[in-house]
């Protein structure tokens, strides 16, 4: 693969994504031998700019990096030099010269990685940029699934939640829908997009929306730090109208329904306390599965080449 | 120019390499190990050669592209598979098996990757083909073909299994 960047999944044809997922299989597995670590990316540096705190996705990249024997720097912006008044482009000119060849970047404002990358000779891997996209999500999202699907054609997805602000539910019905699944979305009325020409189908009610027969039921994070507690009349009444309630689950259950979420869970909101020992909750897996991902991304792509910006989702 | 060697001449590499590895391991356990892709399958045949003997015979199968020194090769060659052992490593007498040995560089990778799945008690290398040329201190204990080649020239080595027929190509390049 030739491609310097990895900022969203609609710019990456079929058989890119196909190459990464392919390549994501020797990398899980490695996880099961006592040495987990491979010298694929000796020498390398991976510079980790997070502008948003982050536990998992900063931790999962990083356990991918050291798994691939690069060195891994973090520059938690967020609680440094933003504080000091430096731009952006300064930060990036700062890690130019560090010479470090993948930069990991988390930022609240959209299109923020791209334009890095179009700043640096840098790889750079978006980590997830407002409301836009977060890629690895997408893409570790779609290898969990195929463990279960190795053929996606014609499977049911439905994410549910606050479908308008969230960069995962973007990246991951992307990829979803390229790999030949498709996607409905079910939420309040006001958190979810207006009907487009992308052939996803739209609930705003439970009932309805499982009428459907999805295989697949994604929940979404509720972002309480976020905008969405003011969307909602209260968490409470969040679980009732679209949170997996125990009544639900058993329903989830006899249907044979595979259950996932971004991580993390928020308890008696998304789902019941029981649905975190449901058979068929994949939550642990994508957790597992995002190393093994994170670990064929930064393997595929190729630093150095000219920076480009590029749009989508 | 080039030169050909047919099914006929792989055959002969084959048994000889089973015959010398019978010789010398006398009956011990021994495990087999491919280096992909096509050094599975020499192994592959070489195992099928020993398969009657009254022996414990192990088969796995190692992917070195994690472990290459030339960086670059990432790009040119991405495709990534598993490797498969499934036996310990630690304490076997383990037999790396290629289909050519030529600088040396790709064994040196896969010692490195089977060092990571444990401490073998002792490492030996057969390969179909040596063509000479190393630039690391390493030599075979088993070889099927010795063939004398020239640095820049290539050999391309074809195997029913992956390729659809047995084939030996060494096409004389000009050093550029």
């Amino acid at each position: 693969m030739a491609r310097k960047d990895l900022l969203d999944l609609v710019s990456l044809d079929r058989e890119e994504i196909d190459l990464i997922l392919d390549q994501a299989v020797p990398f899980k597995e490695l996880f099961t031998r006592s040495v987990k670590k491979v010298p694929a990316l000796k020498g390398k540096s991976v510079l980790m700019l997070f502008y948003e705190p982050s536990t998992r996705t900063h931790s999962s990249f990083e356990v991918a990096a050291k798994r691939l024997s690069a060195d891994v720097t973090s520059f938690d912006v967020f609680q440094s030099s933003i504080v000091k008044g430096e731009s952006v482009r300064e930060t990036i000119e700062t890690l130019q010269a560090m010479r470090t060849d993948y930069i990991v970047v988390r930022h609240g404002r959209s299109g923020l990685p791209g334009m890095i990358a179009g700043m640096t000779k840098a790889s750079v891997i978006n980590a997830g940029d407002g409301s836009h996209a977060h890629p690895t999500q997408g893409l570790l999202d779609a290898f969990t699934l195929k463990e279960i699907y190795p053929d996606l054609t014609g499977k049911k997805v439905l994410i549910v939640g606050d479908i308008l602000h969230s960069r995962v539910a973007r990246s991951t019905s992307t990829v979803l829908k390229r790999l030949g699944a498709q996607v409905a979305y079910l939420g309040p009325g006001s958190l979810v997009p207006k009907a487009g020409p992308d052939n996803i189908k739209r609930f705003t009610d439970y009932d309805e929306a499982m009428k459907w027969g999805p295989e697949v039921v994604y929940l979404l994070r509720v972002q309480m730090e976020r905008q969405d507690v003011q969307y909602f009349p209260s968490l409470r009444e969040y679980h009732k109208v679209y949170g997996v309630t125990t009544e639900r689950l058993k329903q989830i259950d006899d249907r044979g329904i595979y259950l996932m979420h971004p991580g993390p869970v928020n308890r008696g909101v998304e789902l019941c306390d029981a649905a975190l020992d449901y058979s068929r909750s994949l939550i642990n897996r994508q957790v597992e599965n995002g190393i093994a991902v994170r670990m064929a991304v930064l393997y595929s792509l190729k630093p150095g080449g000219e920076g480009k910006i590029e749009g989508g989702a | 120019m080039s030169r050909i060697l047919g099914p006929d001449d792989i055959d002969e590499g084959i048994v000889k390499l089973a015959t010398a590895i019978r010789e010398r391991t006398a009956g011990r356990p021994i495990a087999l190990v491919g280096i992909r892709s096509r050094g599975d399958e020499v192994a592959e045949r070489v195992c099928n050669r020993l398969a009657e003997d009254d022996r414990e015979l192990e088969m796995g199968v190692l992917d070195i592209s994690l472990y290459r020194d030339d960086y670059e090769h990432l790009h040119e060659n991405p495709k990534l598979q598993e490797s498969d052992i499934p036996f310990t490593v630690d304490g076997a007498h383990i037999i790396l098996v290629d289909d050519v040995l030529f600088t040396g560089r790709t064994i040196r990778a896969a010692l490195d990757a089977l060092s990571d799945y444990g401490r073998p008690a002792k490492v030996e290398l057969a390969t179909l083909i040596d063509r000479g040329h190393r630039e690391m201190p390493i030599q075979p204990d088993y070889t099927g073909i010795l063939l004398e080649t020239a640095r820049h020239d290539h050999v391309h080595v074809s195997l029913e299994g992956a390729d659809g027929e047995d084939k030996i190509e060494i096409v004389a390049k000009n050093p550029d």
